[in-house]
């Protein structure tokens, strides 16, 4: 028997702990993907498969149909034109409500942090505490509010309501990069003779591009999330994809078609999905942004 | 009073002078600010104390502005309905945010264990998060639906006598609106504390090596108390989330069976929109407020206000 | 038997190896610095040696064991990092008794070895606070502290006086010299940047530079016989004179020459046998530098007075360059004035041009 002279780097023996660490991790992973699979596959089945098959198996007769289904012919309520109307005017309250919200946000959040306007602590602090208040203490009056003005259930309502609630998050991120920036920037621009909108638009804006995108990033998957709002303010004419996949996988008439239901789903998170895997780290430090509130 | 005014009068005289210097560069400023600041008086502080006003009235399809006092709130503690709202925003609350605080814990304490494809993990426990409350709730209405879901998937592999029936049982119904959230809110909390871990000195961890601690024992008695910021920001987030729950309801079981997952949210938005019971809605709603302010408070107290006092 | 002992290590990093095969004695009480700028690894090495960083090649012994393959706490070394590392949340008590606590160590010798290391350190009054409301030079005393109450025979210190100010700095220094020589025995091996940390604290200094050990010696060694240009270069304040030339034999022995300036060499002890007409650079130290009525090297005018208190770093040029000489306080020149140097070879040091080693 010949003894092992220690030497060079430690044997790496798979321990009982690293076992653990990974059966833990893939069981976990296993929690997390579990629905988007079976979302998929489902999605993918026609519904005779569904009823008797595995809800886990990959699908036996593949189609596309019930994608197609939901896209164009889905029932939503009333009318049966499919997933596709959402998404468009997800798509019309999304961009224009993304562009000002940020907009907004950059403004305030730079009048905040570098001009000392008389007021703006107190303004900023209500503004936080606005964003931890329940949205339903605000609705109704906002609906009376709108209709006294005549715009309620209309897409500029709806893009309204948008900026008006992104406002403390936006303001917030914005504010705080500000604050970072080194000071003596902004001196050295009111030397030079800048004024308000000219340090804004000259040295602030260009130096912002990586909180756009970490703003762009929040405000796109949460307007495009957003159920409540749509519901209450859009209209009729104008309701967003979420709502209308809620109406669809709701209604009422005829037998439910699970796979027509789980195709509009992936659809619905098709754009919030693909924001996520593209925008990788970014998106943990808009989270991370997000979550310093206060 | 001659003599309280004279002061008032130099006060008032030499003000003017100075803010108006001040004005000048600031006003740009100012006038930016200004339609934020007419939103936040209109919107975030006029419609708050117009729900609140609406709570005290008898309005139902129409607003009211008369006077019945505390009515509604009676009528809304006798309410059947918003009592299973409260009592199940409870059960969900604090399921909900302790679970995903000890999941997001531990899962950030494994992702930290130097694993291999740490960004795959990273990455598959954090993507429900950008999915709508309404996506969650149909894929786990889905999953969990006992004919067609898991129940039949556990039978046909040959457990014929396993029921998972929680999404139709009243009593469990709510449970599994746990569940999806927390399939939703995990990874959030693991982001946050992840983001905390990696902010550990690395030499707290070479010392802790040199004293031969276990590395459980670090991350409980060193690293968890250094972690109390994050763990506090990812409870108020959670909170947050929990007053606001609604979408996913909707989209999971509508509130059913029967009235087994009713929440606030959901309680006010039927009210106000579809029962027409404008002042019960804007009663429950205020309720809702004065518990928010209620969590919030200790938290604003906590960090705000009680540093000043004495060195935490 | 050494009490710390590296052997042909290499460390290997993801696209990296570094070490290549580096061995180093450590003698029982001895006090050695690891000199070098930073990235010269000096940290690394101190880190395989306390097993926090996996080597790939080679072995390690402390105290006659091998302990290659040992964690870092059965490796019988304590270590004393640049944050200090206390744990945040635990009193100044708690941080020095939770490794032995740990261990299993008894109740009561835990107390006693945490009592004795506060009053060694004068820390008994700070023992119930907690880190946060301690100073840097305190903080560090508790890290010092616990790191004493393991009672290893090797101390590591990793930069640990790098955070702290000057005046700290100075008197924490000497702290850490009483207590290796209260300690008698201890080994102690200590990682720094800072010249006047070796200078002071070292029998031996290793100097490191881009993984590589430059020279091994006495503080007096390093200072005097530098092995190379880089230990000549890095060690000493202000910097050693360099000055290109050349040798050349006249017959009556080696002379160093550059332009103008020429140098018999005899007295200038030689580590290898110089070739006639080889490049060289002179290297001399600015105290060497003698302002001379008389001087071997004429012709100088003054550029730039700098007076330090106790001394005095002229900063002077002829045809052939600049050069700094440091004299004492109270002398009186300004710039433009002339003088001569005397400079003697027997404080010198030769270096080949093209290796950089000593001649």
């Amino acid at each position: 028997m010949t003894t092992v002279i220690p030497q060079g780097s430690r044997p790496r023996r798979l321990t009982a702990g690293r076992i653990g660490i990974y059966a833990f991790l893939i069981t976990a992973a296993l929690f997390f993907t579990l629905p988007l699979w079976i979302m998929i596959v489902t999605s993918l089945k026609p519904m005779d498969e569904i009823r008797l098959g595995n809800i886990l198996a990959w699908p036996a007769n593949l189609t596309f149909d019930a994608w197609v289904k939901a896209w164009s012919s889905a029932c939503t309520g009333l009318e049966c034109n499919g997933i596709s109307v959402g998404f468009w005017n997800s798509v019309r309250i999304l961009i224009p409500s993304v562009i000002l919200s940020i907009a907004a946000g950059a403004i305030n959040g730079y009048a905040l942090s570098l001009w000392r306007v008389r007021g703006a602590n107190l303004l900023f602090g209500i503004l936080l505490l606005g964003a931890f208040i329940p949205y339903q203490v605000f609705l109704y009056p906002l609906v009376r509010i709108f209709s006294t003005t005549g715009i309620y259930n209309s897409l500029l309502c709806i893009i309204i309501v948008h900026v008006i609630f992104g406002l403390p998050t936006m303001t917030l991120l914005f504010r705080n990069y500000y604050t970072g920036l080194p000071i003596e920037l902004f001196k050295a621009a009111r030397i030079d003779g800048g004024g308000f909108w000219t340090i804004f638009f000259r040295v602030m804006l260009p130096m912002s591009t990586p909180m756009i995108v970490v703003a762009a990033i929040l405000q796109v998957t949460g307007i495009w999330n957003d159920f409540i709002f749509g519901l209450t303010f859009a209209g009729r004419e104008n309701l967003p994809m979420t709502v209308q996949l809620n109406n669809i996988v709701h209604s009422t008439q005829g037998e439910r078609a699970y796979n027509v239901d789980m195709a509009a789903t992936m659809l619905a998170a098709l754009v919030p999905l693909v924001v996520y895997f593209v925008s990788g780290r970014w998106f943990v430090r808009g989270i991370a942004a997000g979550a310093v509130k206060g | 009073m001659a003599i309280v005014s004279i002061p008032n009068a130099v006060a008032t005289s030499e003000r003017p002078a100075k803010s108006r210097r001040i004005n000048r560069t600031r006003l740009p400023a100012a006038l930016a600010l200004l339609p934020t600041a007419l939103i936040v008086l209109v919107v975030y502080i006029g419609c708050m104390l117009w729900t609140v006003r609406l709570s005290f009235t008898s309005s139902t399809l129409l607003p009211k502005l008369d006077w019945v006092g505390f009515a509604q709130y009676s009528r809304l503690f006798m309410n059947d309905r918003f009592l299973v709202s409260a009592e199940n925003i409870l059960i969900f609350g604090v399921l909900f945010i302790s679970g995903c605080l000890i999941l997001g814990f531990l899962l950030a304490v494994f992702i930290d264990q130097n694993v291999r494809a740490e960004g795959v993990f990273r990455t598959i426990f954090l993507y429900p998060y950008s999915m709508s409350f309404v996506v969650t709730g149909v894929a786990w209405q889905w999953f969990l639906n006992p004919g067609l879901g898991l129940e039949k998937l556990v039978r046909d592999m040959g457990f014929e006598s396993f029921t998972f029936d929680w999404l139709v049982n009243q009593q469990m119904a709510i449970y599994t609106i746990v569940i999806a959230g927390l399939w939703h809110g995990a990874g959030l909390t693991m982001a946050i504390l992840l983001a905390g871990l990696r902010g550990v000195d690395a030499e707290l961890w070479k010392a802790s090596r040199i004293d031969g601690i276990p590395v459980w024992r670090v991350y409980l008695s060193i690293v968890l108390p250094l972690l109390r910021p994050m763990v506090v920001t990812a409870t108020v987030l959670l909170a947050v989330g929990v007053v606001k729950l609604y979408d996913l309801v909707v989209a999971m079981t509508l509130g059913g069976p029967g009235i087994a997952t009713e929440v606030p949210a959901k309680f006010v938005m039927d009210h106000l929109f579809e029962r027409n019971n404008i002042a019960l809605g804007t009663a429950a709603a205020t309720v809702m407020l004065i518990t928010v302010v209620a969590i919030l408070a200790p938290w604003v107290y906590a960090k705000y206000i009680r540093p000043q006092g004495r060195p935490a | 038997m050494s009490a710390v002992s590296v052997r042909d290590i290499s460390v290997a990093f993801e696209t990296v190896r570094v070490f290549n095969g580096l061995s180093l004695d450590f003698e029982a009480g001895e006090f050695i610095v690891l000199l070098g700028p930073s990235g010269c690894g000096k940290s690394t090495l101190l880190n395989a040696i306390a097993g926090l960083m996996d080597i790939s090649e080679g072995q390690i012994w402390i105290g006659g064991q091998n302990v290659t393959w040992e964690e870092p706490k059965d490796r019988g070394i304590a270590m004393v990092f640049q944050s200090y590392a206390l744990y945040p949340r635990m009193s100044v008590r708690e941080n020095m008794s939770f490794g032995l606590k740990m261990a299993k160590t008894p109740k009561p010798e835990i107390e006693k070895r945490v009592k004795q290391a506060a009053e060694l350190l004068q820390i008994t009054h700070l023992l119930d606070r907690r880190p946060d409301q301690l100073s840097g030079g305190q903080r560090q005393r508790v890290a010092i502290g616990r790191a004493l109450v393991r009672d290893a025979a090797v101390f590591l210190f990793d930069e640990p006086l790098s955070n702290l100010d000057a005046q700290l700095r100075n008197e924490l220094r000497v702290e850490i010299k009483r207590l290796h020589a209260r300690l008698g025995k201890t080994t102690m091996i200590y990682v720094t940047h800072d010249q006047i940390e070796a200078m002071t604290l070292a029998d031996r200094i290793v100097v490191m530079k881009d993984q590589l050990i430059q020279q091994v010696g006495s503080p007096s060694e390093i200072y005097h016989r530098p092995a190379n240009m880089f230990v000549a270069g890095f060690v000493g304040s202000p910097q050693m004179n360099f000055i290109k030339g050349r040798i050349e034999d006249t017959g009556s022995g080696p002379i160093f020459v550059s332009g103008q300036r020429r140098l018999p060499l005899h007295g200038y002890t030689f580590t290898s046998t110089p070739t006639s007409n080889q490049d060289v650079v002179l290297g001399v130290r600015p105290e060497h530098l003698r302002i001379v009525e008389l001087g071997a090297w004429p012709e100088f005018s003054v550029d730039v007075v700098e007076p330090m208190g106790a001394d005095t770093v002229i900063w002077c040029r002829d045809r052939e360059g600049s050069l700094q000489v440091r004299t004492s306080g109270d002398i009186r020149l300004s710039p433009g004035e002339q003088l001569n140097l005397g400079i003697d070879a027997a404080q010198v040091s030769l270096f080949a041009a093209d290796s950089g080693e000593r001649l």
